[in-house]
């Protein structure tokens, strides 16, 4: 089943709006939340990762829209300057999901598909050669 | 089949040496046999890149006019050690920045200096009859100091340990940020690139080596601080947990970016990573026999962090083969692990000291003095005690 990543802004009088309920109930939609910053009277935003029947998306995110939040596809990345970077490896031992990983020569890599925004190597990183655009 | 440190040389100057890196040489060994590549090679070379908080830099700033005695004293906000000669510093890397606190520190002024950035001085004196002067404000390069080199009194330590974490909170270490209840490990050796790993019983790395820091030829100095000769060994006589230290000296104005990188470890603190490469010579099979020696026969000691005491509890021991592979068992759990050390960097470390010694004719040392050999010193704890109880 396909799987996508979104990033949805909320205005600030939709917060309280229990959308993601309606994604599962009403499209069959599986959602992940892999970030939120929501807080009543204020713009919120929310990297959510959608898994469902291809149909059902275009349905999901039009429902999302009437109900006037914005989105658009996930731009969020880790950025890795590879100047900073000595490819000591740390990074990896901090990644849940093995989104960073060592190859056979321990060259880094990065697998943006298994990334879920969660920072670790943002703040273990000793070079700060990782950040992350939201 | 004996070859002596002085027909070593000898060859190394006429160009003729056989050299290769400690990976070469397991490959060689495991496929001609030991004796054959014991006889072939003459010089294997090591290397290692991790982090080395024991470490810092002599500077020399030249006299102001009129002239100053510095005694408080900041690079980009850095504090330097006041207690030398007029304008004369110790450089700790670890040092925090007044300002920027460990975002910034001496390893990032050291880093600043090597890559040719002007660095802010600031100090101030008594002011006395032969130092006038009582404040300076200005700017220095590397090039602008007389003498500036390193003199890092523990490196390159013979083995570390494998950090893991029982406890129920992140604790964030200098092995980098250690999940709670044993979800991750880290660890901090080039393994069978390690230096003082290939020669365990320090034959041929002494006081006077001549070495690869950070870019720069230098020379082992000393033993290092914590130098530990008697740590638990394995049946090849390598230690199994954190043992020998070298203290090392070279010229900063050598060393390059590429080889030296300050870092600073999340609620921790400064350290930085420095490139150590030490040659070591065939000189015999006893030595070719550690020479040899693969991560598959290296072994590392795990240690629970969680336990904030001086002696932490082992939940038992790893080959570098096994921590290589990502994943390891502790108590019967399945734990992810990362390096600390850069294997990439410790790769190109041990060849570009082959290059050295191959095409640049880099002579070997013969120790001028033994490091401090097993069973001949131990490493002691601080005991708290009052004035009444000395």
């Amino acid at each position: 089943m396909p799987r996508k990543r979104f990033d949805l802004r909320f205005p600030p009088r939709q917060a309280a709006k229990p959308v993601i309920y309606h994604l599962v109930k009403d499209y069959d939609l599986t959602p992940n939340i892999l970030r939120a910053q929501i807080e009543p009277g204020q713009q919120g935003r929310m990297l959510l990762e959608l898994t469902g029947r291809k149909e059902a998306f275009a349905d999901g995110l039009a429902f999302l829209e009437r109900e006037g939040l914005t989105v658009s596809e996930a731009a969020a990345d880790i950025c890795l300057d590879d100047e900073k970077c000595v490819v000591c490896g740390l990074c990896t031992a901090v990644c849940k999901p093995q989104a960073l990983y060592l190859d056979d020569d321990f060259a880094l890599k990065f697998d943006k598909d298994k990334c879920v925004y969660c920072e670790a190597c943002v703040i273990a990183c000793p070079r700060r050669a990782i950040t992350l655009r939201f | 089949m004996a070859k002596s440190w002085e027909e070593i040389n000898s060859r190394i100057a006429a160009g003729e040496a056989v050299v290769v890196t400690a990976e070469e040489f397991s490959g060689m060994a495991a496929a001609d046999g030991l004796e054959s590549a014991a006889k072939k090679v003459d010089v294997v070379t090591t290397g290692t890149f991790g982090p080395m908080c024991s470490s810092g830099v002599f500077l020399n700033f030249g006299h102001s006019d009129p002239p100053i005695k510095m005694q408080t004293i900041t690079l980009n906000d850095v504090p330097a050690s006041g207690g030398l000669a007029a304008v004369d510093t110790y450089l700790g890397i670890t040092e925090p920045s007044l300002t920027r606190g460990i975002e910034y520190g001496g390893a990032h002024v050291v880093e600043d200096l090597i890559r040719g950035r002007a660095v802010r001085l600031k100090a101030i004196g008594p002011g006395t009859d032969c130092y006038p002067r009582t404040e300076i404000d200005t700017w220095v390069t590397l090039d602008d100091l007389n003498q500036a080199y390193f003199f890092n009194p523990r490196n390159a330590y013979q083995n570390y340990a494998v950090a893991v974490n029982s406890s129920d909170r992140t604790l964030y270490t200098y092995l980098g940020p250690l999940l709670p209840r044993y979800a991750n490990a880290t660890y901090c050796s080039a393994g069978a690139l390690s230096p003082l790993l290939n020669d365990p019983t320090y034959r041929t790395i002494g006081v006077g080596t001549r070495c690869f820091v950070a870019g720069a030829a230098g020379y082992v100095a000393w033993e290092g601080t914590q130098h530990n000769p008697n740590q638990v060994r394995d049946e090849a006589g390598v230690p199994m947990a954190p043992s020998g230290t070298i203290a090392v000296i070279a010229d900063l104005k050598q060393a390059s970016p590429e080889f030296f990188a300050a870092a600073t470890f999340t609620k921790y603190g400064v350290s930085a990573y420095v490139g150590i490469g030490i040659p070591i010579p065939v000189l015999d099979e006893e030595i070719a026999r550690t020479l040899a020696l693969t991560d598959a026969d290296l072994t590392a000691t795990i240690f629970d962090y969680g336990v904030d005491r001086r002696s932490r509890p082992s939940p038992g021991r790893v080959t570098y083969a096994q921590l290589r592979t990502g994943e390891i068992e502790v108590d019967g759990r399945k734990v992810p692990v990362g390096p600390i050390s850069s294997l990439p960097a410790a790769r190109r470390i041990a060849s570009e000291l082959k290059r050295w010694i191959a095409e640049e004719r880099f002579s070997l040392t013969q120790p001028l003095q033994l490091l401090p050999q097993p069973g001949t010193q131990s490493f002691k704890p601080l005991e708290i005690r009052t004035e009444e109880a000395i």
